[in-house]
């Protein structure tokens, strides 16, 4: 049997009472490397919200590692595709990776060996050890983008979830994050967002298609039809020579 | 100074000072870094409501300001919590309302208010020993308060929503955090009156931010500068016979001119 570590039976997400999320149902296995793809607006975002408890759904039912999404967090890390800090905030990264130990650490203490010993590990993973002193507004996009990925990792979760991870990294990085992703995969699920079609297919062993409804969820081969469902406009694919088919052969690219 | 300090009033006024200065310390780097300058505005003023009623009933208008303190913070908490379009509104609303309740219970109380203005701006060398003890007791709190929650306190006002994914009691640990403020600024209407408050507990914070970027350096910073400020202007105001508050104010105003000029002037000289 494989563990189903979220399910997600009929969510419906409303805001001002405008659907973001129709009938969405989705699950996640123990080792899946799930890609969300959709346009903007198309409520990427408010699903992994929803994964971690942060927005309210008006009807359907969600079950993370078993519980509530409140209670499931803590298996949870999460990567946002903004943080909406201010670039002055006066913090380090090493302080901010070990701001993803908080719930381990618990109300009213300090920090333990242990919680120092995972964002350590955690920095090291990203490569980010060098620069633990560094304030984080003084940090290339890149960088903090690992920073917080570092955070999310410090807590040793079972899934991952990102959003846009690549959206301000250029594309050599792109394909670093990538690969790093790939080798995090032996130890969590992970589940990233993007809008962009083609790089994430390649990675991904699975594919779900969102625009406020989920279109499609099964292996990473996925046919233009479906995704032009998604976009509801004409999607071009480049898919180097072979056409309408964004392909799993691409692996080999890196 | 030192022929001054045989006096009670010195002796209370420099304890007071220095009170004032950790409170501020503590509290004023959060401020500054959650950028809620104005939420704090907003509950300092509210304050004053707060002084007239304890004038009106006869009790010591800090026992007042103490009351509608907290329950300003809280108010202003729920304001910024819920209603999410119209905050500043809300809290400016809120603001002057607490501004013209004290001057209305003030109206109603018998006779006059001999030390009003000293609520309003400040009168550091008319702290009695009873403020002083309430002063000791306040600082102490927001101390072992700041100890125990120092890293989610730290989270929150990095990133609000991290902070909730990781665990961290988000929502009530804001109200904490106004409560901590309130607390403040209770402490410092004796020292600059509540008019002022804002500056002794942004300025020093700020300056520091501008040196150090770890919050807890700013901290001891901001603790270190706050003295200076205090003792400095009371012995400024001593010399001239000022304004205390008004003048432990504007040397506060200097020393962040000349933080900033100092900072320019370095970083000019590493780019070019």
């Amino acid at each position: 049997m494989v563990n189903k570590i979220v399910c997600l039976e009929n969510v419906w997400v409303h805001y001002n009472s405008i659907p973001v999320l129709e009938g969405v149902d989705l699950s996640i296995d123990q080792h899946d490397f799930l890609g969300i793809i959709g346009p903007n607006g198309g409520g990427k975002t408010t699903l992994l919200k929803v994964i971690l408890g942060l927005v309210r759904t008006s009807r359907g039912k969600v079950k993370v590692f078993g519980t509530t999404p409140e209670k499931g967090r803590k298996f949870v890390g999460y990567v946002p595709q903004h943080s909406h800090f201010d670039r002055d905030f006066p913090v380090s990264v090493w302080e901010v990776v070990l701001m993803g130990r908080l719930g381990c650490a618990g109300l009213f203490r300090r920090y333990s060996d242990e919680d120092e010993k995972a964002a350590t590990d955690a920095l090291n993973t990203m490569e980010m050890l060098d620069l633990k002193d560094r304030q984080i507004g003084k940090l290339s996009e890149g960088q903090r983008q690992r920073v917080f990925i570092a955070r999310a990792l410090a807590a040793k979760p079972k899934l991952l979830l990102l959003d846009e991870p690549t959206a301000s990294i250029d594309k050599p990085m792109e394909a670093e994050l990538y690969e790093l992703l790939h080798k995090l995969r032996r130890e969590m699920a992970i589940v990233l967002v993007s809008h962009d079609v083609g790089v994430v297919s390649v990675y991904v062993d699975k594919i779900a298609c969102l625009n406020r409804r989920l279109f499609y969820h099964g292996s990473s081969e996925i046919s233009v039809e479906v995704l032009e469902e998604t976009y509801q406009c004409p999607i071009e694919l480049i898919a180097h020579g072979i056409p309408h088919r964004v392909l799993k052969e691409h692996k080999r690219m890196g | 100074m030192i022929e001054a300090l045989q006096y009670e009033f010195m002796r209370n006024a420099l304890l007071a000072g220095i009170l004032a200065s950790i409170a501020c310390g503590i509290v004023g780097p959060y401020v500054v870094a959650k950028r809620i300058v104005f939420i704090s505005g907003g509950i300092s003023h509210t304050t004053f409501g707060g002084v007239g009623l304890g004038y009106l009933l006869g009790v010591n208008p800090v026992l007042g300001a103490f009351f509608f303190a907290i329950a300003s913070a809280l108010s202003i908490g729920v304001i910024s919590r819920r209603a999410k379009q119209h905050e500043d509104a809300a809290i400016g609303i809120l603001w002057a309302v607490g501004m013209a309740l004290g001057v209305v219970f003030i109206g109603l109380s018998p006779g006059y208010a001999p030390d009003l203005f000293s609520y309003l701006f400040g009168n550091i060398l008319t702290v009695p020993n009873s403020d002083i003890v309430l002063m000791l007791a306040l600082s102490a709190t927001i101390i072992s308060v700041v100890f125990l929650l120092y890293k989610e306190f730290l989270a929150l006002c990095f990133d609000e929503e991290l902070a909730a994914v990781t665990g961290v009691p988000v929502e009530r640990l804001y109200f904490v955090l106004l409560c901590l403020i309130a607390l403040t600024v209770v402490v410092l209407i004796r020292v600059v009156g509540i008019i002022l408050v804002i500056a002794l507990l942004t300025i020093p914070a700020a300056i520091s931010a501008q040196h150090t970027y770890s919050l807890k350096k700013m901290m001891f910073l901001s603790i270190f500068l706050g003295i200076v400020f205090t003792t400095c202007g009371l012995w400024l105001s001593y010399l001239f016979n000022l304004a205390s508050g008004a003048t432990i104010i504007l040397l506060s105003g200097i020393g962040f001119l000349a933080s900033s000029l100092l900072r320019k002037a370095t970083i000019g000289a590493y780019y070019f």
